[in-house]
């Protein structure tokens, strides 16, 4: 809370040089950083409290806690997070196509129309989510009329909006893994006998490997909870969990929800952990 | 039929209308280490990565062992190659490193483990077979990067500026490692550097180079004594480089005005340029009869040898260096002292305004007992 951020500051080094200044700037750097801190983790705390609400309503102060809320995650939301699960693996997978054989011939080869491709690859970050979503969905409908298809009724259209969405991350991070890398590697590799699919087998993708798991990671987790192209392209039968959680919370306000923002987040960042351990995110990250 | 390894035949490589290699011809006997030489940017490097399959030539042929390699990529030229920055595969241990090349050539398991181990060993680096290349120091990086160069029996060695990122004590032990695994093996070797000193250490023969083009080709000592063009006689050895007028076959007038006298005569007149190598130049009190005479400025002790700068006129300074110890130590001068340059007829070199070296017509008396 905030009355309580200076008394939080952290203790000063005990043989701190003693210029009143010096103290000051400490003292000042140390409530940014609380104050930052309580920034993000309040509403995350307060989350998890109303999550344990024992009420049908958002009352204050509850009746009682339980845990019968994480129970009616499953019940309530099973289809939307399997949608919205096969939908990020798709994603995944339709970056990894694309953004991995994009990484190395973007950063490898110099050739005409580079430039243009790299932007090309890159601009989806920049269209609003929702005017994608609308883009696509016109494309679709206008297909379906044209050749009496129901692409726009399947998982297609949203595979296709989301790929667009998380391929610029995992040419950037493909990219950055690679400026890291010595091309002379892949050099030595040719002259050591190693045709141009091996070097790139044996020697390109190892060196990216921090840099594809990351971006697989950042690719998912955009994807799963990525809500504006849904907006448009679901349809009765894949509806995805954002799309889901926002119909629920026209009709509904009780702690449900947020029994599901609870679990997403620690899922999220179990699998953040659980991915630290095998490459350095902060060495592709930055 | 040719008896060289290696043949560049009038190598060119164009970027735009820029000649970075122009018109490079060279013949490398077997087992001969070739040391191209040359400030960056002089096109030696170019130079390498064409012979490696790495850039393509604008025009001109490479020839080895009697054919051509022009048309082949480069894992098909059997080189082994030793980068700068070792280029080593990071993910792979040492030994998986020197056994990649053999891999690649489905070499049986026993025999490319045997081949690993005497490659290692023979780098003494046994120890370190299944470390990754980070755990390792730079100078054991290199060594790994020559092992795994070597172990897959290259027709050719290239060796790309391949001491530049070790320190000043690990580089003279690696050159003469470089220069006795090459000279046992007999491997054909050519080597790029800009350091003369390296050069010289491990060179059969030296190309330098300027331009994009050969300046010279021949032994070090030759070279270091019969510069071709004042270019390679500043490069090799840091050479007085002094450009003015000949005049009367032995005078040489510089743009301020000062006069020297040479020491041999030479036909022909017009612009000239000469080069003294400053361990040429002896000083001796002025005594009103020398080539020239001037006023030292520095007077620089460097432990071994003893340096002095020395004003020549308004725009000219001249470097002097001699032993500082035993039987022929230089005596020191004072800054402010007015000295008398003398050198030999046969350490000085005079080209004309081309850059061809001038050939002495008459060699003068000597005026000082050196």
């Amino acid at each position: 809370m905030p009355s309580g951020l200076a008394q939080t500051a952290p203790p000063l080094p005990e043989h701190a040089p003693g210029s009143g200044v010096a103290w000051l700037e400490r003292a000042g750097v140390g409530l940014l950083v609380w104050f930052g801190i309580a920034l993000i983790g309040v509403p995350l705390v307060l989350t998890f409290y109303l999550s344990l609400f024992d009420e049908k309503l958002i009352l204050f102060p509850p009746r009682g806690y339980t845990l019968s809320w994480y129970a009616a995650i499953l019940p309530n939301f099973g289809d939307p997070i399997l949608t919205s699960l096969e939908l990020a693996a798709a994603a995944v997978g339709g970056s990894l196509v694309l953004g991995i054989p994009a990484g190395i011939g973007l950063s490898r080869h110099r050739f005409r129309g580079r430039g243009i491709i790299s932007t090309l690859l890159l601009a989806p970050i920049t269209v609003p989510g929702i005017a994608l979503g609308l883009a696509i969905y016109i494309m679709l409908v206008t297909i379906d009329e044209q050749a009496g298809t129901t692409i726009t009724s399947s998982l297609l259209g949203l595979v296709l909006a989301h790929v667009l969405i998380t391929t610029p991350w995992m040419v950037r991070l493909c990219l950055a893994a690679l400026t890291n890398h010595e091309r002379t590697a892949e050099e030595a590799a040719a002259s050591l006998g190693a045709g141009p699919l091996t070097v790139i087998w044996r020697v390109t993708l190892p060196a990216m490997r921090p840099g594809i798991i990351a971006g697989a990671l950042f690719s998912f987790v955009f994807s799963f909870e990525n809500l504006e192209p849904a907006l448009f392209l679901s349809s009765p039968g894949v509806t995805t969990l954002p799309v889901a959680v926002l119909q629920y919370l026209e009709y509904h306000i009780d702690p449900l929800v947020s029994a599901l923002a609870v679990a997403q987040t620690v899922g999220v960042a179990a699998l953040l952990l659980l991915l630290d351990r095998f490459t350095r995110l902060g060495q592709v990250v930055r | 039929m040719t008896t060289a390894a290696l043949s560049l035949h009038r190598l060119t490589r164009h970027y735009g209308t820029h000649a970075v290699v122009d018109d490079v011809t060279l013949d490398v006997e077997p087992g001969e280490l070739i040391v191209l030489l040359g400030p960056s940017g002089c096109g030696k490097t170019t130079t390498l990565r064409m012979i490696a399959g790495f850039v393509a030539p604008t025009s001109g042929d490479i020839h080895l062992d009697g054919s051509s390699i022009i048309a082949l990529p480069p894992h098909r030229r059997e080189m082994g190659i030793v980068f700068q920055s070792y280029a080593l595969f990071p993910h792979l241990t040492v030994a998986r490193n020197v056994a990649f090349g053999l891999e690649m050539r489905r070499t049986p398991a026993a025999t490319a483990a045997a081949r690993v181990a005497d490659m290692l060993r023979l780098v003494k680096l046994d120890p370190m077979a299944d470390r990754l290349p980070r755990e390792l120091s730079g100078g054991q990086q290199q060594r790994v990067a020559l092992a795994r160069a070597l172990a897959i029996h290259p027709r050719l060695l290239l060796l790309d500026e391949p001491l530049s990122n070790l320190d000043a004590a690990l580089r003279g032990e690696m050159a003469r490692e470089i220069r006795i695994l090459q000279r046992n093996g007999g491997i054909t070797t050519i080597m790029v550097t800009h350091d003369q000193t390296e050069a010289m250490a491990m060179a059969d023969r030296l190309v330098v180079m300027h331009d994009g083009r050969v300046q010279q080709i021949g032994v070090p000592e030759t070279i270091h004594a019969h510069p071709a063009n004042p270019f390679v006689a500043r490069f090799i050895g840091g050479s007085n480089i002094l450009e003015g007028r000949l005049s009367d076959g032995r005078r040489l007038t510089l743009p301020d005005g000062t006069a020297l006298a040479l020491a041999s005569r030479y036909s022909g007149g017009g612009n000239a340029t000469l080069a003294v190598r400053p361990d040429s130049v002896h000083l001796l009190p002025a005594n009103g009869d020398a080539r020239a005479e001037g006023e030292v400025t520095l007077c620089t002790w460097l432990g071994s040898v003893v340096e002095h700068v020395v004003q020549l006129g308004p725009d000219v300074t001249v470097l002097a260096r001699g032993p500082a110890l035993g039987r022929d130590a230089v005596r020191r001068y004072p800054p402010g002292t007015r000295v008398a340059l003398a050198w030999q007829p046969d350490e000085e070199r005079l080209f004309d305004a081309e850059g061809h070296a001038l050939a002495a017509s008459v060699v003068m008396k000597e005026t000082h007992d050196a």
